[in-house]
């Protein structure tokens, strides 16, 4: 019994601990004197990873999932004969809600998979401690680009899955369904607002990036370097990263468009 | 060669994610980029606003000519007090205009008609519009209907 108690406590403080180096990691990589000259082309090439390699599935995934928005609302909004609110419903939940959840979904399996096998496997390789040898902090080095990018690529990534999942259902309903073009686009532009629906959409696709590109960093670096290790930081990352995006997800609604 | 192709990549990314923005922004969420300040507000006073809201269109013979900015109650006289923002090329509403909450089709969006007078001076920013009619409550519709017949 009282083992039990014990093995829960530390449990717990592991979690603790683990946030801790978490919160270390990140202050210790973002917070030093900028260095743009060396910083600048790591960047570039961590953007081109985990943003530009990810645009194929975004744009693919985002023309779906508005498609079948449009033929879902449209099936459901004919019987009340106002077809034409399915503009409005595919561009309110896709800027409101399914741009950024979804995105932050799928670039978490995407990027933040490969973000945590790469620097796990850099650590199992003692590619990591070689740096630490000839002075350069991998945390500057290794760790600070990749969570640059990650922060840079998500909302412009959820951006362009709205605005591509908005352009599918725009075609379902309009070429396909024959719904008026006119009452398409003006029933949308007079039900979405800028600040209101896009912008704070961009503000949860943002804090998406930071959750996700820092989980899936942290998960990394900290993992047990053995092949065994890393395979379960990867599940880890995935895992974590869509639970806290999900419960992130319901807090930010409630507080942008809930009246909690 | 490699370093070059990642960078023409990232700019190709970053391009396209400030073109869905800009359509967003103006394709989807219909901002408009002339300046807010141009407008003059007109306010009006109704007995019952219905399911009038803000934003809602604010048309002459059916041509949108502004936008409801904000419903409020007039304290003083205990009635729904609507502020709209008119375009400012729109200066010639005369002062005895007025104001009715109509509805598009039977079950659509509500949105404020404006009728114009006779009067020479038109309306200015901050001006009240004096003549107004309620919204169409269907409820108040159905119960003069029963008054009546009952008084029959």
């Amino acid at each position: 019994m009282l083992n039990q108690f014990g093995s829960l406590g530390r449990a717990m403080l592991d979690r603790l601990a683990g946030i801790g180096r978490a919160g270390g990691v990140v202050w210790q990589s973002l917070v030093a004197k900028p260095t743009p000259v060396v910083m600048f082309p790591l960047l570039l090439k961590q953007i081109y990873f985990v943003g530009v390699l990810s645009l194929v599935i975004i744009i693919v995934s985002g023309l779906f999932i508005g498609m079948v928005l449009g033929l879902q609302g449209y099936t459901i909004l004919v019987d009340y004969g106002s077809e034409q609110a399915v503009g409005q419903m595919v561009a309110l939940s896709l800027v409101r809600e399914l741009a950024p959840v979804v995105t932050a979904l799928l670039f978490a399996g995407r990027a933040g998979s490969a973000l945590t096998a790469e620097i796990g496997l850099m650590k199992a390789t003692e590619q990591l401690s070689s740096l630490e040898m000839i002075g350069v902090d991998p945390l500057r080095r290794i760790v600070a680009p990749r969570l640059w990018a990650g922060f840079i690529c998500m909302p412009v990534l959820a951006i362009i899955f709205a605005m591509v999942g908005i352009w599918g259902g725009a075609l379902v309903s309009i070429e396909w369904l024959g719904i008026f073009e006119g009452s398409f686009w003006s029933n949308m532009q007079n039900s979405v607002d800028f600040s209101e629906d896009v912008l704070n959409g961009v503000i949860k696709a943002i804090v998406f990036g930071i959750v996700v590109t820092w989980i899936a960093v942290f998960q990394g670096y900290d993992c047990v370097p053995t092949s065994e290790g890393i395979s379960q930081a990867t599940t880890r990352t995935v895992v974590y990263s869509s639970l806290a995006v999900l419960a992130l997800d319901f807090i930010l609604t409630a507080l942008m468009f809930g009246d909690l | 060669m490699r370093m070059r192709w990642i960078e023409i990549m990232v700019g190709f990314f970053m391009v396209l994610g400030v073109l869905a923005l800009l359509g967003l922004a103006l394709n989807v969420s219909g901002l408009k980029l002339s300046a807010q300040q141009d407008d003059y507000t007109v306010h009006a006073r109704f007995e019952n606003i219905g399911g009038l809201t803000s934003r809602a269109k604010v048309t002459l013979s059916g041509v949108q000519i502004g936008e409801v900015k904000s419903i409020k109650i007039d304290t003083q006289r205990l009635v729904a007090l609507v502020t709209m923002d008119i375009y400012s090329d729109i200066d010639y509403l005369s002062i005895d205009s007025s104001a009715k909450i109509l509805t598009a089709g039977l079950l659509g969006e509500q949105y404020i008609g404006i009728s114009v007078g006779f009067e020479e001076d038109s309306l200015k920013d901050g001006d009240y519009i004096d003549d107004t009619q309620s919204a169409l409550v269907l409820e108040d519709l159905i119960g003069k209907f029963l008054f009546n017949k009952v008084n029959n």
